[in-house]
């Protein structure tokens, strides 16, 4: 690997796919999970189960799917997303969106239900009351959203299948570690390894600053 | 001269478990008065208050300052005039003087410095304003249970054994703000208490319950000292009634 000219664009690539998958993942699964968190209904148990199923798929089986589904015999080959980055945050977005639904809806299922009512008989409206909740589980929302970028940033099996490994196009940081360990590059593996590792700190850092900041 | 109801209840009935249920033939709620309700743990007190706090559905009538409460609910500026003291108030996680402010914040209500730093210099807590609400003590959360209450001037006040877990002082300071409030704005008070003392000072009538039922009310005096009914007369004088 050519480190000056290839390094860069891979982890350019890297948190492009993974903090738009994050993204994408927050917008869709952090209203579902404080949803889930605050409402009673028949049937949320195995809501509920199903979402906690999606935290335990294995990444290989997520990015198969995605590959007979967007292979161009497969019904959505027409996308002609296979082996392009929109394939790529596609398979992140779902293996980050159980674990941005279950946490936000562990956190706010946390919060004690009798502080909504109290907060309700002293006014507050039953909106205002659930922004209350939610605020309240705001260091278990951020969790959620660390933990998929966490689990976005590391992930290899499914953006391997689904992204190709294409130098220039769709290689990222883990498949270029996979890549050169296969070479025998063990050194330069090693160093893309700590790269990803202090990414991924600095990243937690600055949650971890707002998860603090965001307590009184 | 006939003064206006706060609160009346007619045929409600409030079925809470297989176990217990809540029926009240009919009670009326002065406004400006303090009715005191006593009666054992579990004879529905707080079941009482949190029907009278218009949020829960009611089988039966129910009216708040002459309004019936439809099968919708009261209107939220209805619900807005009736405010609840808890009594273990749970505290949002962010500083007193903002779990003060909050009520006022949910009204939109602008300039509510004034009147919130008036409460914590009553209440002693003004070097605690900017402190984590959640590392308080019992007592101080009580207050600031209390403080959260009063700051939105409630027409009717619902104050479950608020004093519970209270020292002597912070018991006299507490019905000392409510008293001073009261004369301030005429406003409506049920109080539910363990505390006979407490209800022979700070009630114009005090109510009974037994076992989800309204036993006997009736002015404070006469509640004390000429009561009606002979569970009444054994309750007054501490002997255990069921």
């Amino acid at each position: 690997m050519e480190m000056n000219s290839q390094f860069w664009p891979i982890l350019f690539l890297s948190l492009r796919v993974s903090g738009l998958a994050v993204a994408i993942s927050s917008i869709i699964g952090l209203p579902l999970g404080v949803w889930l968190g605050l409402r009673r209904f028949r049937g949320k148990s195995i809501l509920i189960g199903l979402v906690q199923t999606g935290m335990a798929m294995p990444p290989v089986v997520v990015g198969l799917l995605l590959y007979l589904l967007l292979s161009r015999s497969g019904p959505l080959g027409s996308w002609e997303w296979l082996f392009t980055p929109a394939a790529m945050i596609l398979a992140q977005v779902l293996l980050c969106l159980p674990f941005v639904v279950g946490i936000s809806m562990a956190a706010v299922a946390a919060v004690p239900r009798e502080l909504q009512w109290q907060l309700r008989s002293i006014g507050a409206s039953e909106r205002q009351s659930q922004w209350a909740m939610v605020c309240e589980a705001r260091t278990g929302i951020l969790l959620a959203v660390a933990t998929a970028f966490g689990r976005s940033l590391s992930e290899v099996g499914a953006v391997w299948l689904v992204g190709g490994n294409i130098e220039g196009q769709t290689r990222v940081m883990t498949t270029a570690i996979v890549l050169e360990t296969g070479k025998g590059h063990f050194s330069l593996a090693l160093l893309l390894g700590a790269v990803l590792l202090s990414v991924a700190l600095a990243i937690n850092i600055v949650i971890v600053r707002y998860q603090w900041r965001a307590l009184p | 001269m006939t003064r206006a109801l706060a609160c009346e209840l007619d045929g409600v009935c409030h079925r809470l478990s297989d176990a217990f249920t809540l029926k009240i033939d009919s009670l009326d709620v002065i406004e400006g008065e303090t009715l005191c309700l006593v009666g054992p743990t579990g004879a529905g007190k707080s079941t009482l208050l949190r029907l009278c706090s218009g949020q829960e559905p009611v089988e039966g009538q129910f009216s708040l300052f002459g309004q019936a409460r439809g099968s919708s609910g009261f209107p939220l500026e209805v619900l807005r005039q009736v405010v609840t003291v808890h009594q273990r108030p749970m505290l949002l996680s962010r500083s007193v003087r903002a779990n003060i402010e909050y009520g006022l914040r949910v009204r939109r209500v602008g300039q509510t410095q004034v009147r919130v730093e008036e409460l914590l210099d009553l209440m002693s807590m003004a070097p605690l304003a900017d402190q984590d609400a959640r590392t308080l003590s019992g007592g101080q959360m009580q207050l600031v249970g209390l403080a959260r209450a009063l700051v939105v001037n409630p027409r009717v006040l619902l104050l479950d054994e608020p004093t519970a877990h209270l020292d002597p002082a912070s018991v006299a300071l507490v019905e000392s703000l409510i008293q001073r409030q009261q004369q301030r704005t005429a406003m409506t008070v049920i109080w539910a208490t363990h505390h006979l003392f407490q209800a022979r000072r700070v009630a114009s009538r005090v109510a009974l319950m037994l076992s989800g039922q309204l036993v006997e009310i009736a002015p404070t005096a006469e509640f004390f000292d000429h009561p009606k009914d002979e569970r009444t007369s054994a309750f007054v004088q501490g002997k255990m009634v069921y």
